[in-house]
Formats: structure tokens, sequence, C-alpha cells
């Protein structure tokens, strides 16, 4: 059986529908609202600022500090539970991983960043979303950065390679799907975030690559133009 | 061939490519890889001859040797105070530097600075551990009676504050407020109420406004429309 | 500025005016509301109050009836001071400003009967419909009671019950039915907060910090009172709770004109 359509027409090597703003959370240092198709996330940054338990306190440089969560409503289907889950502290865990390559953190011994994550609605995709979103909320605050990060899952769906599964992908029953979220870094193409649930052979992996790629490529320009607009001229006096 | 692909006053991202080829160098901000200077971080572009730097648009403040800052008193010590910056870094303020009077051993200190008071005091040295001296004697350097205190960009202070003081200078003109501005963006206010919300609009409209040129005509409009006095922008030495 | 700030606000007040240059009885404006916005959710809503930012949404899920009321739903109110909201707020459970929060909330749709219990009942002694409301903060700068049980009615008046499985027990969230909750209803919150001496209505980050006393106050449309709230360290004499009731029933009739 072929995979033949994707809901909406979307062309396979597409990315759903996106919408970026920067400085959605006014007490924030940083902050930004991520959405793709129906996965939406938000994500603020505090810091650097005091970091307590003192055991934590890195004297060389300040520590990245990520937290995902999903708020009880976003399910696709059932209520999720609030409180942490081992999935959420997983995805916490590769978040922070996927964006400390691109900050330089020297300059704060003893510090903390902090980068909060949390969905509203989600329909697959969402730790790439959430990594999209901290992305932009750290540039917001101002912190050194070599580069954004951009993510997006791609994979397979039967017969086909994809770019961003949607939720009926991720669920598809009648064959054999993998789904692998990517995070890069558009200006040097470096992979800081690559997971996979699946199968795939080496070929189509490094074909999904590709296609990762080119829809970092695209979500750099709309992250880009987030951050400028919060800036734009044409507002205030 | 190089290539200078930014303007003044660009707002750039992180990542973003601000020049092509060898003739440019990376100033503040900015690094090079390869043929090319890219951003280091969410910045204003402002080129100095050969070199570009960004001029930070966010960031939490970082404790300065020499700084004026406004502090908090959070903690009173057997030796002194414990300052709260609004930055990741306490500082300390010993008896010895506190005021220009000689304070005995075993004082009460509670008499001079009392927790949760705000006092202007100068960072005499920053260690590369980020623990920070305070003190406070020299003039200007008191505690803060009265009046209100505003949180506002630690990158806005010198836009705040003008070239020789002229902005501040106009604004304390205008509203008749006694206004003390700290490197650390925090900022005293002490006036009549109607002047007081009036200083701090002015105050939220530079911030917004920072980049733009014209800036010092447009918020002297402003001003002589909300109190209705003529000004003249000047400098104070 | 812990004391300096309580002086400065107070002077202010006794001046009429207040640090963001509202009088004292006025809500900042605009109060944004917008409704069915989280498709996950059964029914949602996100409430902006100045620069106060709460989003709640409404699943509904299939549960046992207690048994001294085998033929009545009921509603389970949750609420989260999410850390992105608030320098100062923690990860981890609801802190005790949260749990407050949420009881607060539900106290005003359950006792205002803004749900027909009965209607939530699938089968008697067996199944019944449970509400589940969970609050979640988006950005927090004062009055997050009254944005967040704003929030909840708002979000209730937009649930639309998902199609019930009676074969296999369970819900089928993919397919909604054109079914609406009704909601009989509209109890609004209004927190009446005293500083030195003077009433104010919906306290910025900064005015809370320096609050003597706070009283919520649910009313109903034709200003039944159905919830009562007092906090805060201070005392309220009785005088000053009859007028905080007065501001709470003129004030809930403005955000429920909102709605």
């Amino acid at each position: 059986m072929a995979y033949k359509k994707r809901a909406e027409n979307r062309g396979f090597e597409e990315t759903r529908p996106i919408e970026a703003k920067v400085g959605v959370i006014a007490r924030a240092d940083g902050s930004a609202y991520f959405k793709i198709g129906n996965t939406a996330a938000y994500a603020a940054v505090y810091g650097p600022r005091n970091l307590y338990p003192r055991f934590l306190q890195n004297p060389q440089k300040g520590i990245l500090r990520c937290n995902y969560n999903m708020m009880p409503f976003s399910g696709t289907g059932e209520r999720v539970r609030p409180g942490n889950s081992r999935r959420g502290r997983e995805i916490s865990l590769v978040t922070e991983k996927a964006l400390l390559p691109v900050l330089d953190l020297e300059e704060f011994p003893n510090s903390v960043v902090d980068v909060f994550i949390e969905l509203p609605q989600t329909a697959a995709g969402s730790r790439c979303a959430g990594i999209c979103a901290a992305s932009m909320a750290l540039a917001d605050a101002g912190l050194a950065m070599k580069d954004l990060v951009c993510a997006v899952s791609v994979g397979k769906v039967d017969d086909k390679l994809v770019v961003d599964l949607d939720s009926s992908e991720e669920s598809y029953e009648e064959g054999n799907v993998a789904d692998i979220p990517v995070a890069m870094l558009p200006n040097s193409e470096q992979i800081t975030l690559l997971q996979m649930d699946g199968k795939v052979t080496k070929d189509e992996l490094k074909k999904v690559l590709e296609l990762a790629k080119k829809a970092c490529k695209k979500i750099y320009e709309i992250q880009k133009d987030a951050l400028k607009n919060k800036y734009a001229v044409e507002k205030v006096l | 061939m190089s290539k200078l692909l930014a303007k003044e006053k660009d707002i750039v991202v992180p990542g973003e490519i601000l020049a092509e080829g060898m003739d440019n160098l990376p100033g503040y901000g900015t690094y090079r890889v390869n043929d090319n200077i890219l951003a280091g971080r969410l910045g204003l572009v402002s080129i100095e001859g050969r070199a570009i730097k960004l001029i930070p648009l966010s960031g939490r403040y970082i404790p300065q040797k020499f700084d004026t800052i406004i502090g908090k008193v959070d903690d009173i010590t057997l030796f002194g105070w414990r300052i709260n910056t609004n930055s990741a870094y306490s500082a300390v303020l010993p008896m010895k530097d506190a005021t220009s009077e000689y304070i005995e051993k075993g004082a009460d200190l509670t008499k001079y600075y009392d927790l949760g008071d705000y006092v202007v005091c100068k960072i005499v040295n920053v260690t590369s551990q980020k623990l920070v001296d305070v003190a406070m004697r020299g003039p200007g350097l008191k505690k803060l009676q009265g009046g209100r205190i505003i949180e506002v960009n630690a990158n806005k202070v010198p836009r705040i504050i003008g070239k020789a003081g002229s902005m501040v200078s106009m604004i304390k003109e205008a509203t008749n407020c006694q206004i003390v501005v700290g490197q650390n963006g925090l900022v005293w206010i002490d006036g009549e109420p109607e002047m007081e919300l009036i200083t701090v609009n002015t105050i939220r409209k530079i911030e917004e406004g920072s980049h733009l040129t014209g800036l010092t005509d447009k918020i002297k409009e402003y001003l002589e429309k909300e109190t209705g006095k003529k000004l003249e922008i000047r400098s104070v030495k | 500025m812990y004391n300096n700030l309580y002086y400065h606000v107070v002077k202010l007040l006794n001046a009429g005016k207040r640090m963001d240059g509202r009088g004292l009885l006025d809500y900042r404006k605009p109060i944004d509301i917008e409704q069915d916005i989280i498709k996950t959710a059964e029914g949602s809503a996100r409430v902006k109050i100045g620069k106060t930012e709460v989003i709640v949404g409404v699943k509904l899920e299939v549960g046992t009836p207690y048994p001294d009321t085998p033929d009545e739903g009921t509603i389970i109110v949750g609420a989260e001071l999410l850390p992105l909201s608030n320098p100062e707020f923690e990860l981890g459970p609801p802190g005790i400003q949260a749990v407050e929060l949420a009881r607060v909330v539900d106290r005003g749709i359950r006792e205002s009967k803004a749900i027909d219990f009965k209607k939530l009942c699938i089968e008697e002694g067996n199944k019944v419909w449970l509400v589940v409301i969970d609050i979640c903060t988006i950005n927090d700068d004062g009055n997050l009671l009254d944005a967040s049980s704003l929030a909840a009615l708002a979000a209730l008046k937009t649930v639309k019950f998902p199609k019930y499985d009676e074969k296999a027990e369970k819900v089928n969230y993919k397919e909604k039915t054109s079914k609406k909750l009704e909601v009989e209803k509209e109890p609004i919150a209004i927190t009446v907060t005293k500083i030195g001496g003077k009433l104010i209505v919906d306290p910025t980050t900064e005015e809370e910090k320096v609050l003597d006393a706070r009283l919520t106050v649910i009313t109903e449309k034709d200003g039944t009172l159905c919830a009562l709230q007092k906090g805060g360290d201070a005392p309220l004499t009785s005088d000053e709770v009859m007028q905080i009731v007065d501001i709470a029933a003129e004030k809930g009739k403005e955000l429920r004109g909102a709605l």
C-alpha cells in the first residue's frame, strides 16, 4: 500500500503552516511563540539568574536548564495529567542538548539560564516546536548565540519520505512509520537533536536529513522575521 | 571579494552573515567563520571603520567595575550588607565603605541601611567568579528615600541618560522630578504623582524607540505636549 | 522598596491615583477575551487583563459519581502558576497560591449552580461526565484570580460534548457532538484590595506586594453572592466588607458585559 496524499494536500516535503512571534510574555527576559500546524509552543527565558541549590552551580560557566511541559488540555485525546512524566523529562533533556551548542555562558559563572517551554495545544512535532520557540526566546533574552536553532520532524510514512509529520501520520496504521525529530543550526548545518522511532535504511536517513536541512533553512527565515518584527521601527512614537 | 552585507542600524539575529571576505573586523557581538563575519547575538549593527560590532538590544545586567547602580539591601551580615544588583550576582557592601562616617564594630547596621532599602552605590570590584564589591563613599552615593523604582532594560540606560546627561536632564526639567538612573537598569523617580507618571511613560518610550534616529527630538515633543513646558536640549557638564 | 513602595502607593491613593494613572476602581483596559482557542480541548478561552494573561482549557472525562449523588456529574478545577509566567514561580506541584486560586474559582462555579450537575449524568449510579477545568497562567502582572475566573466561565461557554462510545465504554475525543454544555449562570469574581485604608480593584504585581488585605467576591447577574474569600494579613471591618460587596457587584456587571 502506498501513502498517496497528505491532509490538506500538503506536499511530502512541505511543513504545515507556521506562525512565530517574539516577546509574548512581558515578565520574561526573553520569550516567543511558535506554531506549526496545530502544534503551538510558548517559550520563556529567565536568566542569567541566581542558581539554587548551590551544588548545581558551575564555577566556570552558567548552566542551561530546560523544562518542557504539556498543558493538561493540550493532548490530542485524553487530558494529560499535570506534573513530571518520564517523557517530559526526556524531552527536557534533549531540548537542553539541542540548544546548548549555540550558547556561550562563560560570562555567567555560577548562574542559570532557565528555559520554560509550555504547549497549550499539540498535534505531533511538539518537541521541535518547543525548540524553535526556545531558540527565539534565548535570542530575545540577549544571550550570546552563534546561531539560532531550528527543529522539525522528518521521517517515513509507508513508502514516502516526509517532512513535518502530523498526528495522523504519527499514528498511521496502514504501514510503517519512522518519526525522526531533528534540530539543526541553520548556518553551519550541524545537528544538535536527533532521535528516531521506527525503521529506516541508511540511505533513507541520508535523504531525510537533507530534507530536514532544507526545512530548517525555511524555518530560520521565519524565526528571523519574528525576531526583527519585535523591534520594528514603525510602532512606538 | 569582500562584501559588507549589513548596514548601520540593521537589526540582526544570531547566525546572520554580516560581511563576506577579510576586509572587515569582527567587533563585539560578532565572530568570524572562515571568510565571513556572523552575528553572535541579537543586536543592532554599528560600523566603525572596518570593525563591525553589535549593540545589544536586550539582556540582563552584568556587573561592571566603576558602574554606579541602584541596589536593594537583601541581607545584613556581621560585616556589612548583601546588596541585590538586579543581576545574577549579588554584591557585598562592607561596613568600612558604607558611609563617610565611621561605623563602630558591633553597631546596629539597620540604623544605616535596613532590609529592603534602596541605595545608590558604586561597583569597586568584580572578580572572575563575579563576586562583586560595592562602596558608598562619594558624591551621589546614598540611601534613597521616598519616590518609586522602576526597572528598565539595562542596555537602554545610555539612551535614557543621553549624551552628557542631556536626555535625563530634559526629563527632569520638564517634570521637576528627581531622577537617579542606575547602570543596572533600576531608575528612581521622585516628584508629584502626575509628573512621576509622565516620567515613567517617557522612559518607556525611550526604551522602545532607543534605536531610532531623532529620538531626542521626539521625546522633547512628547514632554512638551504632556507638561505644557517649553524645553531646550542642552548638555550638562 | 517594600516599605517605601507601600508608603508611595498609599500617598498616591490618598490623592486618588494609582501608579499607572488608573482610578482606584478602574480595571486595566482592554479586557481581552478570546474563546475556543485550543483545538484539543472541549472548551477553552484566553483572558488578558492588562498584561496579565491566562488560558483555561476544559476537558470532559467520564467517571463514576459519588455514592451520595448517583445522578450527578461534577466539575474539577485545577490551576498551575507556571514558572513561565513569573520569575518567582517555581517548578513543581501547585503551591498554596495555586490551590487557593483553583478552589475559589471552583466555588464560584459550583455554588452559583452555573452547571446543572444532573445534566451531566450518563447512567445513574454508574457513569457521569466530569468537567475538568485547567487554568494555566501565561503572564502574571497581578490579579490572576479575576482573570482566571473570567477565563473559566468563558471557556465553559464554549464546551461541546465529545462522543461517548457506550459499547467500548470510552470517550471518543476525535468526534465532537453538537451538544453544548449549558451554562446557566454567570458568576464573576471581583477581587477588591485594601492598601492603607483605600480600596482598589485589579491590582498590578507591585500593588499586590504591598496589600494589607483582599476580598474576592463572586456575584451572579442579579447581585446574589455565591462565594467569598478573604486574603492578606490585615483584618477588614464589616463596613469595608459591605463596601467591597457593592464594588464587586458593580464591577461584576462590567466584566460580565465583556463576555
